[in-house]
């Protein structure tokens, strides 16, 4: 050891940009051994950057690696490999889970690290043809069992193990590492029940008594104040806070997550709309959409307003829209203008009037192969037959090739897409522009009520304000009903009329855009799954 | 209430089963019906499967790393039938022949095993479809060498096996001096039905190898990369060169195996030996209840087992019940097809399921929380 | 975030290095050797105008089953290997029209007409089953039509013909494997306004009849529904969002491919003069794929040019091969040259990412 009093792990002004984005400033960060620190923020505040540059991933290094110096026991050390970063005695749990689904839960543990045996073929051709040595393999992983403090069945096969157990597994795995200092543990209790959520914070405090330090990233906040013994509050890339779990509240960290000046475009005028007729009413929506399960939704949407749905990631604001429209299996009624929309048919609700953006840009939003005239006019001229021409009586349905290229010319300007022409392909373009392009899409099929879903994720500072411009012109100039789903709050905070919060797949409450953040704050961290 | 159990364990053993279950009714039906004796039956079957089971094990080891069937095991066999051409010219015979063969067709196996292996690793998730298509390209080149280059470039002696124009060669090579010769060695012979002993033994040891490869670190990483390529690439495994092992293997055992094929039969019918022997070989082992990402050796020989029996009555039970020999012949091809093609989109749908639930299963949590409140 | 490539930034190397990329280097490959192929036939002897005619010719017998491949192309079920299916209703048609009595031209209208609900039947059962297996669709094609034609080949023996140009003679039922069309229909198409000029012969029947289809497919391409088969193929969840049936366009797409397949069969017939049974249809899927690739389709793109050409340049190598290599070396490598350039090419485009970014 180089200094005995150096901590375990010290990262010094760690910045990072994506792009020319800058998501991490001037980070400061230290642990000592044993030490349990809590990380929390809001989805996008730079944690799981964080985390990527402390494991040494490949995006890091692709994306221009990073500036600052991350130390461990004083030595400055670079990973260029997650390998290199687990040799240094650094384990992650991932949020999406990394199992070999028939293998047992020993030999996902000792994964390609498994205890060998020598014999006479596998002198010839190699060390790959050793047998593996299943004694030596049952002590690790009972050892490693044992370390955690939470029995799973060794020999039960993954795919036949309760969500949890999995989760169990993983941090077993971590454990069997005989060289592990630092265990990052990103969203470990979000699959969990309440009792194995309680069993784990049991098991990283005896993993902090045994040593290791522990970096706990999680939304439930009441966690991280029973387990922890310092917490830090990430915001918008910088470190807000920074102070021991003993004096600091929920309410405290929670405010300070959503806390900022405001510096987004000018705000507009919140107007109240509940004299406005209701224009859709939800009702027991459920949503089956991975990651983002909707439970139990009820939900009044005003006419002409612009209603904003915001929430941490994982919680089902996203699943709202999407249930509604279609994409995803969803139950439930949903009335809108006085009529049910059948749910899981997108035509229906395209017949009704509604639109969607979706946030999945590249996924549902764009036909990325094909020329933007296409994807600008292809839902109007199947939903609506626009652009086209009629032969032989309407028997033949003939594309409008004219129509079609006015019409993305006209959004062209409207909307100031940077292209080439209306015939260049969609996938050419900067995210932005393909942004706007969903947008035109939808706008051309000149909807009565209008999902839009994080229009801004992953896009500059300068389109955003223009997306955001164009849905407020949209909505005053057309008098159409917005539906923005963001997990930007200040975002939503900027355009929208109301806001609902979403937490565990329900509504957690309904506020006007002008409360203080703080109060939205409380509100996505109090029903959190 | 134990009957209702019992009775859904029998159904869905059947479910399992249906495949195999299918040709023992086949079999059952055609039997008598062909009149054969047992005895004929017994010994047939028994000649086959010394035939053809060391190439249907070469199958097991793709199917493994999760690269499907490998329809390019066509590659070995070419592998092999160049190996018993050129032994074959240079005149060694017997057992020592056979070793000879086999030895000369390891190179070119891992030659061929290691270019499929490269342009697999290039179509991920359409391995089939590819590797199908890589034995039809490599089947051309095959031409190539052993049509012009054998003979011009490639020194062949005798002319009993080139063709007259000097270069090329002939369309049957006879192997009598090295026919039978494993299955012969040690042949024991129990009431009429000769059962051929080294044969067997050579099988068994490729069995035990299976056994014991299965509990190697390779054999343990070609499973992780079979179940889940990118959990074993996060865990260090190195995926593409594991994939090409496998393929590499497979190659090498379907070259083995196509030798012993052929000292069976007798000759090679150099153009078209290879052509159709991974569609049988890929038929019998689904008949034995394996599916596109599980196969066991049990599946193999009970493969062998129902897929020949119906191989050998067909033809006679067909040109019984309707007149026409043919009529048999034509239904054991295209039952050979049926079973892949049954078994490929048994795979393919199960691959989808699994959905749905997850929904049904909001849908209670909400009913549950009604009858709370 | 500027990702628009700067063309003018390019020098003539990048350039040419771009569009090998784009072309693909077996394309530009094969389609130097048949350009060599052409210069060297009036070299060798092999009488170059011929060439060109028997190019034609087989161009003519083809192109229809090879703008079968188009439709599944186009809705994203990939290249059709089931191909035998729409042959074989294509054969039923031919073989029913010639047991019904029908003779010279009217023959071939009705194999037309009578192959048309088999193909729609099977092309709709087919449909079906590629719309649950999803993503698995080329391997599974590939053996449905194996499985397919091997039926056929017990129905052929089993299926009670009497027409006594087409069944066995001596034991007087059981269809032959290979059936005359003399009488019937043979070169119905072709004759009709054929062009003679010295040595070069053009069909000019069969080639409008190839040019009606495919500017029937080009139109139907230009719909609303072919603009929503399009967009199936290029993003399913794009289209489904934006309100169209994907299922149903599949389904759509496989009938169509399957009927033109029907069709081909026929117009190949009546350019070759027999029908040919059983065993035949097995591996005709092989050279269509390979053609529409050559011709510059990918697995989920093809265009009406990527069909004439592709058509083309493979028939020309067919067709070329065998007389000019002979010529030339003596020495006839015609089938591995075919069969290396086509598989090649098929293998090439297996290994390609699918351009469609998901």
């Amino acid at each position: 050891m180089a200094n005995n009093n150096a901590p375990l792990l010290e990262m010094r002004n760690i910045k990072k940009a994506f792009f020319g984005n800058q998501v991490l400033t001037d980070i400061n960060l230290t642990l000592a051994e044993g030490e349990v620190l809590g990380l929390c923020g809001e989805n996008g505040a730079g944690k799981s950057t964080l985390m990527k540059i402390l494991f040494g991933m490949d995006v890091i290094r692709d994306t221009g690696g990073y500036e600052g110096d991350i130390l461990i026991n004083g030595e400055k050390v670079t990973f260029n490999t997650p390998f290199d970063a687990l040799a240094a005695g650094i384990g992650m749990v991932h949020q999406e889970f990394s199992l070999i689904p028939g293998f047992t839960a020993t030999e996902n543990i000792l994964l390609n690290r498994e205890p060998k045996k020598k014999n006479v073929i596998s002198e010839v051709f190699g060390d790959r043809l050793d047998t593996l040595d299943y004694n030596v393999m049952t002590g690790r992983a009972e050892a490693a069992i044992d370390k955690m403090g939470f029995h799973i069945d060794k020999n039960m096969v993954i795919s036949e193990m309760p969500v949890g157990h999995k989760q169990f597994t993983e941090i077993a795995r971590e454990l069997s590492k005989d060289q592990l200092k630092i265990l990052i543990l990103d969203e470990p209790t979000a699959v969990l029940t309440e009792k194995e959520a309680e069993a784990l914070l049991a098991s990283i405090r005896s993993m902090s008594e045994k040593g290791i330090a522990v970096i706990f990233i999680t939304h439930r906040l009441h966690e991280i104040l029973a387990v922890c013994d310092r917490v830090v509050v990430m915001r918008d890339g910088y470190v807000v806070s920074d102070e021991p779990a003993a004096n600091t509240t929920v309410n405290e960290i929670s405010s300070r997550m959503v806390g900022r000046a405001v510096e987004t475009t000018a705000k507009s005028e919140i107007r109240d709309k509940s004299d406005a007729k209701t224009i859709m009413s939800i009702r027991r929506l459920w949503v089956d959409m991975p990651g983002e399960i909707v439970r139990d939704v009820s939900l009044d949407i005003k006419e002409g307003e612009i209603l904003g749905i915001g929430g941490l990631a994982g919680q089902g604001k996203l699943g709202i829209p999407n249930g509604i429209m279609g994409l995803y299996e969803a139950g439930g009624t949903v009335e809108f203008d006085g009529a049910k929309i059948p749910l899981n048919s997108p035509r229906k609700c395209l017949d009704a009037s509604l639109a969607f953006v979706s946030e999945d840009r590249r996924g549902v939003g764009l036909l990325l192969d094909e020329s933007l005239e296409w994807n600008v006019a292809f839902p109007a001229m199947q939903v609506q037959n626009k652009f086209l021409k009629n032969y032989l009586g309407g028997f033949v349905k003939w594309r409008d090739e004219k129509s079609i290229r006015e019409v993305t010319e006209r959004y062209i300007d409207e909307l100031a897409i940077k292209c080439t022409g209306s015939k260049q392909k969609a996938k050419e373009l900067s995210g932005g522009n393909q942004q706007k392009v969903c947008l035109a899409k939808a706008f051309a099929l000149e909807p009565k009520f209008l999902f839009v879903s994080e229009p801004t994720r992953g896009i500059d500072v300068g389109a955003k304000s223009l997306v955001l411009e164009a849905l407020r012109k949209f909505n005053r100039e057309s008098g159409v009903t917005v539906v923005m789903i963001s997990s930007e709050l200040e975002e939503l905070r900027s355009i929208c009329d109301r806001i609902a919060i979403i937490s565990g797949g329900k509504v957690a409450g309904i506020l006007p855009a002008s409360k203080p953040s703080e109060e939205f704050g409380m509100l996505m961290v109090s029903m959190v799954k | 209430m134990k009957n209702k159990i019992t009775a859904g364990k029998i159904l869905s053993f059947v479910r399992d089963n249906s495949v195999p279950l299918m040709f023992v009714l086949i079999c059952a039906v055609c039997i008598p019906i062909s009149g054969f004796s047992w005895g004929y039956l017994i010994n047939e079957i028994v000649t086959r499967m010394g035939r053809n089971i060391f190439l249907i094990l070469a199958l097991l080891i793709p199917i493994m790393s999760g690269m499907g069937l490998n329809f390019g095991m066509t590659l070995g066999a070419m592998a092999g039938e160049i190996a018993l051409i050129l032994v074959s010219d240079w005149q060694i015979w017997g057992i020592p022949g056979v070793v000879l063969a086999m030895i000369i067709s390891i190179p070119i196996s891992v030659l061929l095993g290691a270019f499929c292996g490269k342009i697999l690793n290039m179509a991920k998730g359409r391995e089939m479809i590819t590797s199908y298509i890589i034995s039809f390209f490599m089947n051309g080149i095959y031409q190539l060498i052993v049509l012009y280059m054998m003979g011009s470039i490639i020194p062949i002696k005798h002319f009993s096996i080139k063709l007259p124009r000097g270069y090329g060669i002939r369309n049957t090579v006879s192997l009598l001096n090295m026919r039978q010769c494993l299955d012969n060695l040690l042949a024991v012979r129990i009431s009429g039905v000769k059962i051929p002993v080294l044969t067997f033994l050579i099988i068994g040891v490729l069995c035990l190898f299976i056994v014991w490869f299965r509990k190697t670190k390779l054999g343990q990483d070609m499973r992780a990369v079979g179940q889940d390529m990118n959990v074993a690439r996060d865990a260090g495994i190195n995926v593409e060169r594991t994939r090409i092992i496998s393929i590499v293997m497979s190659t090498v055992l379907a070259g083995f195996g196509m030798v012993i094929y052929l000292q069976n039969m007798g000759n090679i019918a150099t153009y078209s030996s290879h052509s159709q022997i991974g569609m049988f070989c890929i038929a019998a082992l689904l008949v034995g209840g394996a599916s596109v990402d599980k196969a066991s050796i049990g599946n193999v020989f009970l493969g062998v087992i129902l897929f020949h029996t119906m191989f050998i009555v067909a033809p006679k039970a067909g040109a019984e019940i309707t007149g026409d020999s043919m009529i048999g012949e034509y239904f054991r091809v295209f039952v050979s097809y049926a079973v892949i093609t049954v078994a490929l989109i048994m795979y393919e749908t199960k691959k989808r399921k699994h959905k749905s639930q997850n929904a049904q299963q909001l849908q209670l949590a909400q009913e549950e929380a009604d009858k709370h409140e | 975030m500027n990702e628009t490539l700067d063309k003018t930034n390019m020098t003539l190397r990048d350039r040419l290095k771009a569009f090998v990329d784009s072309f693909g280097l077996p394309r530009l490959i094969i389609a130097a050797f048949l350009l060599m192929l052409y210069i060297a036939a009036p070299i060798v002897g092999a009488g170059f105008w011929m060439q060109i005619s028997n190019t034609i010719n087989r161009f003519s017998w083809n192109a229809v089953m090879v703008l079968a491949m188009v439709p599944m192309i186009h809705s994203g079920c990939g290249l059709n290997f089931g191909l035998p299916l729409g042959i074989i209703s294509g054969l039923l048609g031919a073989t029913l029209s010639i047991e019904l009595g029908f003779t010279g031209p009217l023959s071939f209208l009705m194999a037309i007409l009578i192959a048309t609900p088999f193909a729609i039947v099977l092309g709709i059962l087919y449909g079906w089953l590629l719309n649950k297996i999803k993503g698995g669709e080329m391997m599974i094609a590939t053996y449905v039509g194996f499985s397919s034609v091997s039926f056929m080949c017990m129905m052929w023996l089993l299926l009670p013909y009497h027409s006594p140009t087409m069944v066995w003679g001596f034991s007087g039922k059981g269809l032959r494997t290979t059936i005359s069309l003399e009488g019937f229909y043979d070169k119905v198409l072709a004759n009709f306004l054929q062009i003679n000029i010295g040595n070069l012969s053009i069909p000019t029947g069969t080639l409008l009849f190839f040019a009606v289809l495919a500017f029937g497919m080009w139109a139907f391409l230009h719909t609303k529904t072919g603009t929503a088969m399009t967009a199936v193929g290029s993003n399913p969840t794009f289209a489904k969002a934006a309100g169209v049936n994907v299922d149903k366009m599949r389904m759509l797409s496989v009938v169509l491919s399957t009927w033109l397949a029907a069709i081909g069969i026929l117009v190949y017939e009546q350019g070759f003069g027999f029908i040919q049974l059983y065993m035949a249809p097995f591996y005709m899927a092989l050279p269509a794929v390979s053609a529409i690739l050559i011709g510059g389709a990918s697995v989920n793109k093809a265009s009406i040019a990527n069909v004439i050409i592709g058509t083309f340049l493979f028939q020309g190598i067919v067709t070329m091969t065998p007389t000019v290599m002979n010529n030339m070396i003596h020495m006839d490598m015609s089938e591995v040259i075919r069969v290396v350039a086509s598989q090649g090419m098929i293998l090439y485009a297996l290994t390609r990412k699918t351009e469609a970014t998901k």
